[in-house]
């Protein structure tokens, strides 16, 4: 990647990640919702997690999902060889869980991600939200709660930095065998 | 054969196409292997105990020696990888060999087979399956006679690594029939490989290989001083099916020389831990109070020799099927 440039600096995504806690927040009282169950995508949705996790004072602890073995370009792009194991603290059976990733793209991830969930068990519901809720969807795969709605060039890519501070930066992808931890 | 070792098994990215040995194999893609695993452990505590990773793919268990913990953990591994599995147990003829081998593999092919895994009492029957099987099918070798069984080895490191953290500084200790053994082979490489800093065998001298110096380790013929000190003890399992001759006056005097008891492994590191690639034959190579005992970890070996066969099956399907794309355009 290069012509990285600055979208939102650290003060910037703060006060989005604020903004979606308090939405959060009150989606989860709309639906009578108490102890919801978060989960980030690994890596970027990990460390928004951690921040909304903060924010909206939830006890138990965090879930993290990592979708290299749900992906569906497997058979194109092999395996990932950074993969770490997905963790849920508790069965997610009956449960009110908070899907939680950097960005919304193609919807592919998301869509793994649904399906790693459900081998677990079968939740009660899911809710999603994500920072960045970017043009070029592939999938009927819509966030509930967003931070920001981009209008993008489909050969722009934009990427979380983080875990703290958290900051949103725009690349233009330069070579197609560049693999980004992300599928979108 | 080690010549073409690397070269058979890596792809120009060092991706792995088949995994036939250690030999060649480096630090980065033993640890990549380890890693991968490390991610699969999880998936046998889950509710749906699979992830849909090789989802529409067939791998043929081609078992020309008999196997139960093997070919079981591989066959479980595949289908926890979404795989659909085929179970052939040939007797192997020894005469037609090569032949009947050739054969065999094409009708296999003949029915869209992406991957083998295969065990053969002769050394080099995967590397020979590996070099003749159509572009984008893989090979895994699950034991090929006396030569190598690298997967063994990869889970005991992967049990190793869970118990002990890192490789250096680490002092293992190989205890027994070190001559028939493929897993010792393979592991010896796998722990130099990886940097533990001294590797002993500790075996008689008709048990032991003439080279076997030659391998990078240290050779010790007398239990008490080959194991102590040491962070772990791997024992082997004395290979009478593959023994001819009088190599050994008999199990008891087996036992009393080189059989591990409680006594004698107090003699090792104060948290060393107990291996056996199994099946274990009590009051041979070891006491039911080591086997069962509290630094025995022979149990927890079975367990992660599905996650590393699970890492392996699918880094190499993954690369298999990177191959055929390159070849489509």
């Amino acid at each position: 990647m290069n012509n990285r440039r600055a979208f939102k600096d650290a003060d910037e995504v703060e006060s989005l990640v604020d903004v979606m806690a308090d939405k959060i927040g009150a989606l989860l009282g709309s639906r009578g919702v108490s102890d919801p169950l978060l989960i980030g995508i690994r890596t970027g949705g990990v460390w928004l997690a951690e921040q909304l996790h903060r924010r909206l004072g939830v006890e138990e602890p965090l879930g993290t999902l990592d979708i290299s073995f749900y992906r569906d370009d497997f058979t194109r792009i092999g395996m990932n060889p950074e993969v770490h194991p997905s963790d849920l603290p508790t069965p997610v059976d009956d449960r009110h869980i908070v899907l939680i990733d950097d960005v919304v793209h193609t919807g592919r991830t998301i869509r793994a991600a649904l399906n790693e969930i459900f081998d677990y068990g079968r939740p009660a519901s899911i809710m999603l939200a994500t920072l960045v809720d970017r043009s070029g969807r592939e999938l009927p795969i819509q966030p509930d709660v967003a931070g920001l709605h981009p209008q993008l060039e489909q050969d722009q890519h934009i990427t979380l930095i983080g875990p703290e501070p958290l900051e949103l930066v725009i690349g233009t992808k330069t070579n197609r065998s560049s693999r980004s931890d992300e599928q979108g | 054969m080690s010549l073409s070792n690397k070269s058979l098994q890596l792809d120009e990215e060092q991706r792995l196409l088949h995994f036939l040995t250690i030999d060649g194999l480096d630090r980065t893609i033993l640890t990549e292997i380890l890693d991968t695993a490390e991610g699969f452990t999880g998936v046998s505590e889950r509710t749906i105990k699979k992830v849909p990773l090789c989802r529409g793919k067939v791998v043929a268990n081609l078992f020309f020696e008999t196997s139960t913990r093997t070919r079981t953990t591989f066959e479980l591994a595949a289908k926890r990888l979404s795989a659909d599995v085929l179970n052939l147990n040939i007797s192997a003829s020894a005469t037609s060999k090569g032949e009947t081998l050739l054969d065999t593999l094409r009708n296999l092919e003949a029915m869209h087979v992406d991957m083998f895994i295969v065990r053969h009492a002769s050394s080099g029957t995967a590397h020979f399956i590996a070099q003749h099987a159509d572009r984008g099918v893989g090979v895994i070798n699950a034991g090929d006679g006396r030569h190598a069984h690298p997967t063994q080895a990869m889970l005991d490191m992967f049990t190793i690594r869970r118990h002990k953290g890192e490789f250096t500084g680490l002092r293992v200790a190989i205890v027994g029939d070190v001559l028939h053994s493929r897993v010792a082979r393979s592991q010896i490489l796998a722990l130099n490989t990886l940097g533990a800093s001294e590797v002993r065998v500790v075996s008689p001298r008709t048990l032991l290989p003439s080279d076997a110096r030659s391998l990078g380790v240290h050779v010790y013929h007398n239990l008490e001083e080959g194991i102590r000190d040491v962070d772990v003890i791997i024992m082997l399992r004395l290979q009478k099916e593959r023994m001819q001759g009088a190599l050994l006056p008999s199990e008891h005097e087996y036992f009393s020389l080189y059989g591990l008891t409680e006594r004698r492994l107090a003699l090792a590191d104060g948290d060393a831990i107990v291996m056996h690639p199994g099946p274990i034959n009590r009051g041979v190579e070891m006491d039911s109070q080591v086997a069962d005992g509290s630094k025995s970890v022979i149990l927890q070996q079975v367990s992660y020799g599905i996650a590393i066969r699970m890492a392996v099956i699918s880094m190499v399907i993954g690369t298999q099927n990177l191959r055929m794309q390159e070849v489509a355009g």
